[in-house]
């Protein structure tokens, strides 16, 4: 109906801004993503693509710029965007305490599955990652590859057009990985979903990912396919193309959790004054 | 020209009852699924509760600890200065403060939510922010009138009487209006926090203020006039003094009225306010 969805982009990123307090996160990024697309987000942490995917997502508001995601604006309608999005975080967002299973009807009934066929499409999602014979058991007997694939089960739940993974694969052994990525394909070419992922590991963007951009500095300083960035850059993989992008220099380690969330708290509180 | 007019009528009215059932369908479907949501997040904290069993037992030294300490240590000056029996007089106001607790603590659940990232899970949701926050409060509640209630079995093994049984329902209302009440500030309170330190400074300086200032301990008749105030601004004395209406046959200090409309208007009120600040976390 509008400009946006006259053409082939499910999502689209122009002049996207996020300050905290005097610094800037994010700063003046645009992109496309394509329909059907798997498009990789890459960059040396603080680069700012968690504050990125956090307004992709409804999480966080956008000092300035402009988002549209499956042609909604997140600033306008924000059930409409959460509706189309399926999101696996960085960091495990299961209940411990509830199982598997109750997990997946939380998360149905919220996305408003309709209650006929909401335990079918929960059997068959529990199936697709393996867990149907642990459904009854308590999250929080899962090992780290088990949550990860019951997360990944969930966000595909209510066929989202797009899907989020937030380095999904960060702690799995090699097995785990190669079999979740080979479930996301699946469904990628099946339903025609769009992914969306960041990750640290170059060689899964490399293999994966139809498109990369990378991120440093609030930035997108490169976008392209694999071998486009290869190329641009004269390098022989995808890990020594990100180096030569974004340089050698090790950047500030990833807070706890709790650091984390204090400086959320303080973020948030500062836009309250 | 009444041929025509005549013969689409039917056909139109077909169609206007017909778009008329659809709409209703239509609400029908949507106030479902509103309810839906709210419904799905109270079974979470019940289920959450009842596999805590540690916690509900836990729950139930410090009521117990109070009844016997206050309850018998008091029991005889409280007699001999013609006041009557301590226990029958304390124990609305120990089933009061183990709702008060366990309600405030629902904020901490909120925490706890927040720290192992299923909060975010909630905050993705399509689900409006008003829905989030009376699914919690209602569960948090649920929760502590179930305290309340296995604490009032407790007052029954140490010798507590109610006066009239048909008033227990009247006392019912009492205790899950408080509940509501103190769920939603306890809620309230921690949307706005990032951690459990914040919420101990709340523990220290609004609850427990809440409770001791409130009657729970002492009759409010013949306090100095600042108690008088101070008592009067407290949530809690219009439930202590609710309940013990209901379970004791005391002479109401508020009115029974008055104890119900406080806290119906103020649970109201923390409920609008709390939806408000869920509107703003920015997980």
């Amino acid at each position: 109906m509008n400009v946006i969805q006259a053409n082939d982009n499910i999502i689209t990123v122009s002049s996207l801004v996020k300050k905290f307090d005097d610094f800037t996160a994010v700063d003046g990024i645009s992109f496309e993503v394509k329909k059907g697309e798997i498009f990789a987000f890459l960059g040396p942490n603080g680069a700012g693509k968690s504050t990125t995917i956090k307004m992709l997502t409804t999480l966080l508001h956008p000092t300035s710029g402009q988002i549209v995601l499956n042609g909604f604006n997140p600033a306008q309608d924000k059930d409409g965007v959460r509706k189309s999005l399926g999101i696996v975080f960085q960091d495990p967002s299961l209940d411990d305490d509830l199982t598997a299973f109750e997990n997946m009807q939380f998360h149905a009934v919220c996305y408003k599955v309709p209650a006929n066929i909401r335990s079918s499409r929960v059997e068959e999602l529990l199936k697709f990652v393996e867990l149907w014979d642990r459904k009854n058991d308590l999250v929080k007997t899962f090992s780290g590859g088990m949550k990860r694939r019951l997360e990944i089960a969930r966000g595909l739940l209510h066929h989202p057009t797009i899907l989020f993974l937030d380095e999904p694969t960060l702690g799995l052994d090699p097995q785990t990985r190669n079999h979740m990525w080979s479930y996301v394909r699946d469904i990628n070419k099946k339903e025609g979903m769009t992914v969306f992922f960041t990750t640290h590991y170059m060689e899964e963007a490399d293999r994966v990912a139809e498109r990369i951009a990378v991120m440093d500095h609030g930035k997108i300083i490169a976008m392209g396919t694999g071998d486009e960035l290869k190329r641009q850059t004269n390098t022989g993989t995808l890990e020594d193309a990100f180096l030569s992008l974004t340089g050698h220099v090790i950047r500030e380690e990833e807070a706890t959790g709790l650091d984390r969330m204090r400086r959320m708290g303080q973020m948030w509180r500062g836009k309250r004054r | 020209m009444g041929g025509m007019v005549w013969s689409p009528c039917p056909l139109l009215n077909f169609q206007s009852t017909q778009r008329h059932k659809d709409l209703n369908h239509l609400t029908n479907r949507k106030a479902r699924q509103f309810v839906n949501v709210i419904y799905i997040m109270w079974l979470r904290q019940l289920k959450k509760y009842f596999r805590s069993k540690s916690r509900i037992i836990g729950s139930l030294g410090q009521p117990l600890l109070f009844l016997l300490a206050f309850g018998f240590g008091f029991g005889a000056i409280f007699k001999k200065a013609g006041a009557g029996n301590y226990i029958q007089f304390l124990a609305p106001g120990i089933i009061i403060m183990s709702v008060l607790f366990t309600a405030i603590f629902s904020g901490i659940d909120l925490i706890w939510d927040r720290q192992f990232g299923f909060l975010k899970e909630t905050m993705v949701a399509p689900v409006s922010r008003l829905q989030i926050m009376l699914g919690k409060t209602l569960g948090g509640a649920t929760v502590a009138a179930i305290q309340g209630v296995i604490v009032f079995v407790l007052t029954l093994i140490v010798g507590f009487r109610p006066h009239d049984l048909v008033l227990l329902p009247v006392g019912a209302v009492v205790v899950f209006l408080v509940a509501l009440l103190f769920t939603s500030l306890g809620i309230s309170l921690a949307s706005t926090m990032e951690d459990m330190q914040g919420f101990q400074l709340i523990m220290n300086f609004l609850v427990m203020p809440i409770f001791f200032l409130s009657g729970a301990l002492f009759p409010l008749e013949g306090l100095p006039k600042v108690m008088d105030v101070i008592a009067a601004l407290d949530p809690l004395s219009y439930g202590v003094d609710g309940l013990r209406f209901a379970f004791i046959g005391a002479q109401s200090v508020f009115g029974f009225g008055t104890d119900l409309l406080v806290l119906v208007i103020l649970t109201t009120v923390l409920l609008a306010l709390g939806s408000r600040l869920f509107e703003r976390i920015q997980a």
